[in-house]
C-alpha cells in the first residue's frame, strides 16, 4: 500500500515523541533536580539523547580531555619550594607544538647569562593552539598539561588570548585533582609526587622519595626542616649554588624524612597492593572512587 | 520644528528636574529590550569548517541551543541576529562573510568560534587563511578551543547574552544603531593577487610606491626577540589602524567620521569593561590569576635592558 | 563487476616488465633510493597510460599529485598510483618535467578522475595540462599571484622553511605574526602591484564560457520562442552544501544543462603547512581533514609514514592490541560518519533536521567514548607512528572533582559491548525502520543521480558512490592493511547507482562495521594489558629516504596520503612533500555529469549523496 512507508517512519517518531513523556512520568518531576537521574539520564541505558541543562547542568569532562595547556607549579603549600616551576624550559613542548604556539624564553642567571633550568617567560596563543595535547605528552617533567576548563569565551582577543607564564601555572595539586588516575600513573612512573629533578637529587643523596599512592595523593608533604641558607660570596660560580642549593634540599628533606619514617613502613606493610617505586608497570591500585571523592571532598572543605 | 536631539534625553547626565525624578523608565525599557533581544537570538545557518559541526552538534538533542531561543537558524542573513564565525575563515570566503554581514540587519553581533575565527587558528602560517575574522568584522565574543565543545559554545553564547544584557538604550555607544543611524556596510575587500581590505588602499599604495622605488615593503621592521637598544626601533602601534576609505561626499563623511567615534567609544568601553574569563572551576589556587596579564612589551623591553645592564656591570 | 579485458598478470613486476616490451624507449625504473615505479617520458605518457588502462587492467587512477624537487633535481614530477579494481597494489609512475616550463600532457581522456587533480596541479604548481578542456584555477581564485606549493613561494607569514622555529625558543618572546606584516594582515602584494589596474577577475572564469547573454543573431534563426539559460549559484553559504561549496548551476527552466563546482573556500593549506611540519605535527592536522573522521585520517598517515619507516633499521611495527584498537576506532568513525551522511543527505532531501537528530543522539555517545580514549571529541589526534596515543581507559568516566561524576562511570569493555551489541544496532535499525521504506524518499531518490559502474571508475568514485554502483571495490580487501585480513566482512556493495542505494550502502556499511566490531571486542579482552608500543614513542622519528603512499578505506573512500622524505637522517625532519588523496575531492568530479538532466531541487540530494566534507575536499 502506497503510504505505508511514511506511516512507519511517523510511527518511529511517535514513539520517540510518546517516550519523552513517558520518561517524565518515570522520573516525575525529579528529572532535573538529583544528580542521580542526570546520571542516568546522560548514561549508557537511557534511551535517546537527553538535553543536558548546560549552566546549571555540566557534562564531566573525562581526564583525557584536553582544552588548551597549563603548566604544573609546586603546590602554595609546598613545605620547600612553594610555587616552583616544573618547567625546565627544555623546549621539547615549543619543538613538538604542531602550529607552534608556544614561545618559550629561557631563564638565565642575571650575574652570568647562562641558562638556567626554569622558564623566564612562557607564552601560549590560544588563538594558535590546536588542543593536540602533544606537549602534555611529549613533557619529560610532566610540567606542561592539558586543562579541563573550557568556558573561556571573552570579549576581547587581544588582551586575553596569549596566556603569559602567571596565567599558565597551576599547583600539582589542581592536575590532581582534574586527573587523578592520570596524575598517579605518572607519579608513579616517576616514583615521587615530587619533580623528577628533585627526585633525581634525593636519589643522589641516597634517599627514597615517598610511593606515590591514592592515599598520599592530597597529604601534604611534612615542612622540612629549614635548610641552611647557601654560603652567600659574591665571586662564586651561580651554577655551583645552584647545585648546593639543590642538595641542601634534599638533605633537608632526607632529615625530614627520617623524623617522618618510622610510621611509613607501617602503613606500607599495611597496604600490600602500593606499587614499588622503581617498577611503573606494575599493577596500580584499585581505583577506589569514593574514597577518592571523599577525600577531595575533605580536601576542599579544608581550604574553604 | 525645533529639532530635538533624542540623545540628549538619554544621556543619563541629563539634568532631570525634581519633580520628574522617579523616572527611570528608561532603564527598565532597557531591560525588557535587551531581554527580548538576547532570548531570541536568530544565528545564520551558515557554516566554515570543524566547528561547524560542533556547532550543529550544540543545536541538536544534546545541548539544544532552543533553551536559549536560538535555535531558529536562518539561512538567509535578512532574517538572522548572530553570525557565529564557526571555522576556519580563508581570503575566498571572506569575500562572502562580510556580504553576509552587511546583508544582516542591524542590531547584529559576531561570535568567533574557535581558533581560527578569532586569530587563524593552527591554520594561521597559511597563505590563503585570513588570521581572524575581527580583521574585517566587528567581533563581539571570542570563544577559544579547536574545537571549542558544544558547551564551550554555549559558554560564549551565555557570555554574548550578557554583553547585550550589560547594554543601555541610554547610551548610544552601546546601540550605535539607534544613535547614528544604520551603520556603513564593511567595504567587501578584493581578490587581486592577495586579498586587498579597501579600507587599506592608502597604504597599499605606499608600499607599493616603496617597492617601485626598490625600498623594504611590505614588512615592518619589528625589534629582534631580544635587541640591546629597544628604543632605536620604530615604535608601532599594536595593530594596524585602517585608514577609513575616503568618502566623496561631505554629509557622508560625517556621518562616517560619527560612526567611526561611536565604535571607537564601544571598543573603548569593551576594553574596560570586566571580561568573562572565569576562574577555573574547582581550582583553589589560580583563581585570582583569572584575567590573564596583557602582554606588555614596554615593561618586556624594560626587563631585557635590565637584565642586560646587570650583566654589563 | 566490470568486464574489463584484465591481463592476467598479478603482480606488479611483470605488468611493468611487459610495459617496457612494449614501450622500451619511454618507460625507465625510478631508481632513487627509497623509491618505486616508473619514470614515463612526458611525450610517451598518454599511449603509457591509455596501455596500462586497457591492457594491463589498470582502471583506476586513485591519485595525481605534482612534486617539486627544487634544490634536489630541480625538476617537478607528476606522481600517478594506478590500481586495479580488481585488487592489488599499485602501480606508480611518474612523469618529470623541467621547473621554468613544466609541461606534461593531460591524462583527462585516459582517467577523467584525473581532471580535478590536474587543475590542482596547474593551481599549486603551475604545472600545465595540454589537452585538459578546462584548466583553470581550482582551490585559489583566478588572479593569485604566483603558485604556492613551488618550494621557492613563500606566504606572508613566512617564518622559516622547516619547524620548529627558531623564534619560539629560547628566546621566544611572544609576538603575534600581523605584527611584522605592515598591512596587520596575512596578505603580501607582488613588488611590480599595480594598485590603479586592479580589477577582481575571481569570478569571470567560472562564466566566461556559460554563453551568456543573448545572440541576436541565433534569436532571429530560430522560428520558435527561445528561452534563456539561467545560471545559478548555490554556494558557498548555502545550507546544503554541507560547508562552503559552490555550484554554478546553468539551468533550462528547472532542469539542469550544466554544474560546474567551484570549491577552495576551506582551502586552508593543509599540504603546504604540511611540508613545513614534522612528520608528527601532522598528525593532528589531519583530524581537520575530514572532521567527521578523524580516526580514519590519522590512521592513513600513521600508514604512510609508517612505510617510509619501515624503511629503517629500527621501526617496530604496531602491536597487535595496537591494530585491534586502531580497527576498533576506525570502525566507530564510519559508523559515526555515515550515521551523519545519512542524516544529513535527509536534511538536503528536505526532512529537516529530525532524522539528523535521531543520528547525532547516538553519534554523541561514541564521542563520549572518543573523548575519554583520545582526549577530544573530534579533533582525536590519536595514532601515532607504531602505535596509538595511550591505551584505552579503564573506565569511561568524567571528572572527579565534578558534582556530575556520576555520569558516565562505566567500565570500558562494558561500555563498548553495550554500544556495539545494543545501542548502535537499535540506532541503525531505527533508521533503516524509518527511512528505508518511505515513500517519499523513495520518490526523491530511486533512480536520481545514476552513475554508471564504468564512469565511477573512470571519474575515480571512491567508497560508497563506487560501490553503490555496483563495483565492489574496498581497500580493506582489495589491498589490505592492519588486521583486515583476519577479520571477517563483507564488502557492501548496491547496483542502482542511484542515491537512494547509495543511502542504502551506507546503511550496509554501518552493518558490516558493526560484524567487525564484534569480532574485535574479545580481540580487545584477550589482549588486555599488552603494549601499544613495541619500540618507543618518539616525537621526531629518523625518517629514511623515499616515498610512501599509504591508503585507508575511509568512510568517504579512499584516503590516500602521499609521503615523500627526501631530509637526511641528520636533517630537519619533515615531509618533502605531503599529499592527500581526499576522497570527497576527486568524488566530485562525478558531480557535473551526475546531475545532467535532472531538476534543481536534485542537486542537493546528489550532493548530499556523495556525502563530501569540506576540510577534506578543499584541505
Amino acid at each position: 500500500m502506497y503510504g505505508q512507508g511514511i506511516l512507519k517512519g511517523l510511527w518511529v517518531t511517535f514513539r520517540h515523541f510518546v517516550n519523552t513523556y513517558v520518561d517524565d512520568i518515570r522520573y516525575a518531576g525529579r528529572k532535573y533536580l538529583r544528580q542521580e537521574n542526570f546520571a542516568i539520564r546522560q548514561g549508557l541505558k537511557a534511551q535517546g539523547a537527553f538535553t543536558v541543562q548546560y549552566p546549571d547542568e555540566k557534562l564531566a569532562v573525562p581526564e583525557r580531555f584536553r582544552f588548551t595547556p597549563f603548566l604544573v607549579v609546586n603546590d602554595p603549600d609546598h613545605p620547600e619550594a612553594p610555587g616552583d616551576d616544573w618547567c625546565t624550559s627544555c623546549g621539547i613542548c615549543a619543538k613538538v607544538c604542531p602550529p607552534q604556539c608556544i614561545w618559550i624564553v629561557r631563564g638565565s642567571d642575571p650575574t652570568t647569562g647562562r641558562p638556567v633550568p626554569q622558564p623566564e617567560a612562557f607564552f601560549i596563543d590560544i588563538d594558535i593552539c590546536m588542543n593536540c595535547g602533544f606537549c602534555a605528552e611529549f613533557c619529560p617533567f610532566d610540567a606542561i598539561k592539558m586543562d579541563h576548563n573550557y568556558e573561556l569565551a571573552s570579549y576581547d582577543r587581544t588582551s586575553h588570548h596569549i596566556h603569559d607564564k602567571q596565567y599558565l601555572s597551576r599547583p600539582l595539586s589542581y592536575w590532581k585533582t582534574i586527573a587523578p588516575t592520570t596524575a598517579l600513573e605518572e607519579a608513579v612512573a616517576r616514583g615521587g609526587w615530587e619533580h623528577p629533578d628533585v627526585l633525581k637529587a634525593m636519589k643522589k643523596a641516597g634517599q627514597t622519595a615517598v610511593t606515590p599512592t591514592w592515599d598520599n595523593m592530597f597529604t601534604k608533604p611534612e615542612p622540612a626542616a629549614k635548610p641552611l641558607p647557601p654560603a652567600e660570596s659574591a665571586d662564586e660560580d651561580p651554577a655551583k649554588a645552584e647545585r648546593l642549593r639543590k642538595r641542601e634540599e634534599a638533605l633537608a628533606r632526607k632529615r625530614a624524612a627520617e623524623a617522618g619514617e618510622p610510621a611509613q613502613p607501617a602503613a606500607a606493610a599495611v597496604e600490600a597492593s602500593a606499587p614499588a617505586p622503581a617498577a611503573p608497570t606494575a599493577d596500580k591500585p584499585k581505583f577506589d572512587k569514593q574514597a577518592m571523592l571523599e577525600k577531595i571532598r575533605q580536601r576542599k572543605a579544608d581550604k574553604g | 520644528m525645533p529639532t530635538l536631539d533624542l540623545r540628549e534625553l538619554h544621556n543619563t547626565e541629563f539634568p532631570v528636574p525634581d519633580e520628574m525624578q522617579g523616572n527611570i523608565a528608561i532603564t527598565s525599557l532597557s531591560r525588557i529590550y535587551n531581554w527580548s533581544r538576547r532570548s531570541s537570538m536568530w544565528p545564520l545557518l551558515f557554516g566554515l569548517a570543524c566547528c561547524a559541526i560542533e556547532m550543529i552538534a550544540t543545536a541538536a538533542a544534546r545541548y539544544d541551543l532552543s533553551r536559549f531561543g536560538m535555535e531558529v537558524m536562518r539561512a538567509s542573513p535578512r532574517q538572522s541576529d548572530l553570525m557565529i564565525v564557526s571555522g576556519t575563515v580563508t581570503k575566498k570566503m571572506v569575500v562572502p562573510i562580510v556580504r553576509l554581514y552587511n546583508q544582516m540587519p542591524e542590531p547584529k553581533y559576531v561570535l568567533a568560534m574557535g581558533a581560527c575565527a578569532s586569530g587563524g587558528g593552527p591554520f594561521k602560517e597559511g597563505y590563503n587563511v585570513v588570521s581572524g575574522i575581527d580583521m574585517y568584522l566587528p567581533v563581539d565574543v571570542y570563544v577559544p578551543g579547536c574545537p571549542p565543545t558544544p558547551q564551550a559554545l554555549l559558554h560564549g553564547l551565555i557570555a554574548l547574552q550578557k554583553k547585550i544584557d550589560g547594554q543601555s538604550l541610554a547610551n548610544f555607544d552601546d546601540v550605535p544603531w539607534y544613535g547614528v543611524g544604520p551603520s556603513e556596510p564593511t567595504p567587501i575587500p578584493i581578490l587581486g593577487p592577495d586579498i586587498i581590505d579597501p579600507r587599506q588602499m592608502d597604504l597599499i599604495r605606499q608600499q607599493a610606491e616603496l617597492a617601485a622605488a626598490g625600498k623594504p615593503y611590505g614588512v615592518r621592521d619589528l625589534p629582534p626577540t631580544i635587541k640591546p637598544e629597544p628604543a632605536a626601533a620604530p615604535k608601532v602601534p599594536a595593530k594596524t589602524a585602517a585608514p577609513a576609505a575616503e568618502p566623496d561626499d561631505p554629509e557622508k563623511a560625517a556621518r562616517l567620521a560619527k560612526r567611526e567615534a561611536a565604535l571607537a567609544r564601544k571598543r573603548t568601553a569593551q576594553g574596560e569593561q570586566p571580561t568573562e574569563t572565569p576562574a577555573p572551576a574547582a581550582e583553589p589556587a589560580a583563581g585570582d590569576q583569572a584575567a590573564p596579564k596583557k602582554f606588555d612589551k614596554e615593561a618586556m623591553l624594560a626587563k631585557i635592558r635590565e637584565r642586560k645592564a646587570q650583566k654589563e656591570s | 563487476m566490470v568486464d574489463y579485458p584484465i591481463v592476467k598478470t598479478t603482480d606488479i613486476k611483470a605488468a611493468v616488465d611487459a610495459l617496457k616490451q612494449k614501450f622500451p624507449d619511454a618507460i625507465q625504473d625510478d631508481t632513487r633510493q627509497g623509491y618505486g615505479g616508473i619514470i614515463v617520458d612526458k611525450n610517451h605518457l598518454v599511449e603509457v597510460a591509455t596501455a596500462l588502462r586497457d591492457d594491463f587492467g589498470f582502471d583506476y587512477l586513485s591519485s595525481a599529485t605534482a612534486v617539486d624537487y627544487l634544490g634536489i633535481s630541480d625538476h617537478m614530477e607528476m606522481v600517478y598510483h594506478a590500481y586495479r579494481t580488481a585488487g592489488g597494489p599499485a602501480l606508480v609512475f611518474k612523469a618529470q618535467t623541467p621547473r621554468d616550463k613544466p609541461e606534461i600532457p593531460s591524462l583527462i581522456n585516459v582517467w577523467p578522475g584525473a581532471d580535478f587533480q590536474e587543475r590542482e596541479a596547474w593551481d599549486l604548481y603551475g604545472i600545465k595540462f595540454p589537452g585538459h578542456p578546462n584548466l583553470k584555477r581550482i582551490l585559489l581564485w583566478d588572479g593569485f599571484d604566483g603558485h604556492p606549493m613551488r618550494k621557492d613561494w613563500q606566504e606572508a607569514y613566512y617564518e622559516e622553511d622547516h619547524k620548529p622555529f627558531e623564534s619560539r625558543w629560547p628566546g621566544g618572546w611572544v609576538h603575534r605574526a600581523e605584527e611584522r606584516n605592515i598591512y596587520g594582515k596575512n596578505v603580501k602584494y607582488p613588488a611590480d602591484f599595480d594598485l590603479s589596474k586592479l580589477s577582481d577577475t575571481s569570478e569571470e572564469s567560472h562564466y566566461a564560457d556559460l554563453g551568456l547573454g543573448v545572440s541576436v543573431q541565433k534569436l532571429a534563426d530560430e522560428s520558435h520562442i527561445k528561452t534563456d539559460r539561467l545560471v545559478v549559484n548555490m554556494g558557498p553559504h548555502h545550507p546544503s552544501t554541507h560547508g562552503v561549496f559552490r555550484m554554478i548551476v546553468t539551468l533550462n527552466g528547472e532542469t539542469i544543462e550544466k554544474l560546474e563546482p567551484v570549491m577552495g573556500y576551506l582551502h586552508r593549506n593543509h599540504e603546504k603547512i604540511g611540508e613545513r611540519n614534522t612528520f608528527l605535527h601532522n598528525m593532528p592536522f589531519t583530524d581537520r581533514l575530514d572532521y567527521l573522521s578523524s580516526m580514519g585520517n590519522n590512521l592513513g598517515y600513521a600508514l604512510a609514514v609508517e612505510q617510509l619507516l619501515a624503511n629503517g633499521a629500527r621501526y617496530q611495527p604496531p602491536t597487535y592490541r595496537a591494530e585491534c584498537i586502531r580497527v576498533l576506532m576506525v570502525e566507530l568513525t564510519r559508523i559515526v560518519n555515515h550515521l551523519w551522511a545519512i542524516g544529513f543527505l535527509l536534511n538536503d532531501l528536505g526532512a529537516f533536521f529530525t532524522p539528523a537528530l535521531y543520528a547525532i543522539a547516538e553519534r554523541e555517545k561514541i564521542l563520549d567514548f572518543f573523548e575519554a580514549t583520545a582526549g577530544s571529541r573530534m579533533m582525536c589526534n590519536y595514532m601515532r607512528f607504531g602505535g596509538v596515543f595511550k591505551d584505552l581507559p579503564e573506565r569511561i568516566r568524567g571528572e572527579a572533582t565534578r558534582v556530575n561524576d556520576l555520569v558516565r562511570d562505566y567500565d570500558t569493555m562494558e561500555f563498548l559491548t553495550e554500544l556495539i551489541n545494543e545501542r548502535l544496532p537499535r540506532s541503525i535499525d531505527e533508521l533503516d525502520q524509518y527511512l528505508t521504506d518511505s515513500e517519499i524518499i523513495k520518490s526523491r531518490t530511486v533512480g536520481v543521480g545514476y552513475l554508471s559502474p564504468e564512469m565511477a571508475i573512470a571519474y575515480s568514485a571512491a567508497g560508497p558512490l563506487l560501490r553503490a554502483s555496483g563495483v565492489p571495490y574496498d581497500v580493506r580487501r582489495a589491498d589490505p592493511y592492519s588486521i583486515y585480513p583476519e577479520l571477517d566482512f563483507d564488502v557492501a556493495v548496491r547496483y542502482n547507482g542511484d542515491i537512494y542505494d547509495r543511502y542504502l550502502i551506507r546503511l550496509d556499511e554501518m552493518r558490516e562495521s558493526l560484524r567487525i566490531l564484534k569480532q574485535i571486542l574479545p580481540r580487545l579482552e584477550r589482549t588486555r594489558g599488552e603494549a601499544i608500543f613495541a619500540g618507543n614513542k618518539q616525537h621526531t622519528p629518523r625518517v629514511p629516504l623515499g616515498e610512501a603512499y599509504g591508503r585507508v578505506e575511509n568512510p568517504k573512500g579512499e584516503l590516500g596520503f602521499y609521503v615523500v622524505s627526501a631530509g637526511d637522517e641528520k636533517g630537519p625532519q619533515n615531509p618533502w612533500r605531503y599529499h592527500v588523496r581526499a576522497p570527497s575531492f576527486i568524488s566530485l568530479t562525478a558531480l557535473g555529469p551526475m546531475c545532467i538532466g535532472h531538476k534543481v531541487a536534485d542537486v542537493v540530494a546528489i550532493l548530499g549523496s556523495i556525502d563530501i566534507v569540506l576540510g577534506e575536499t578543499d584541505r
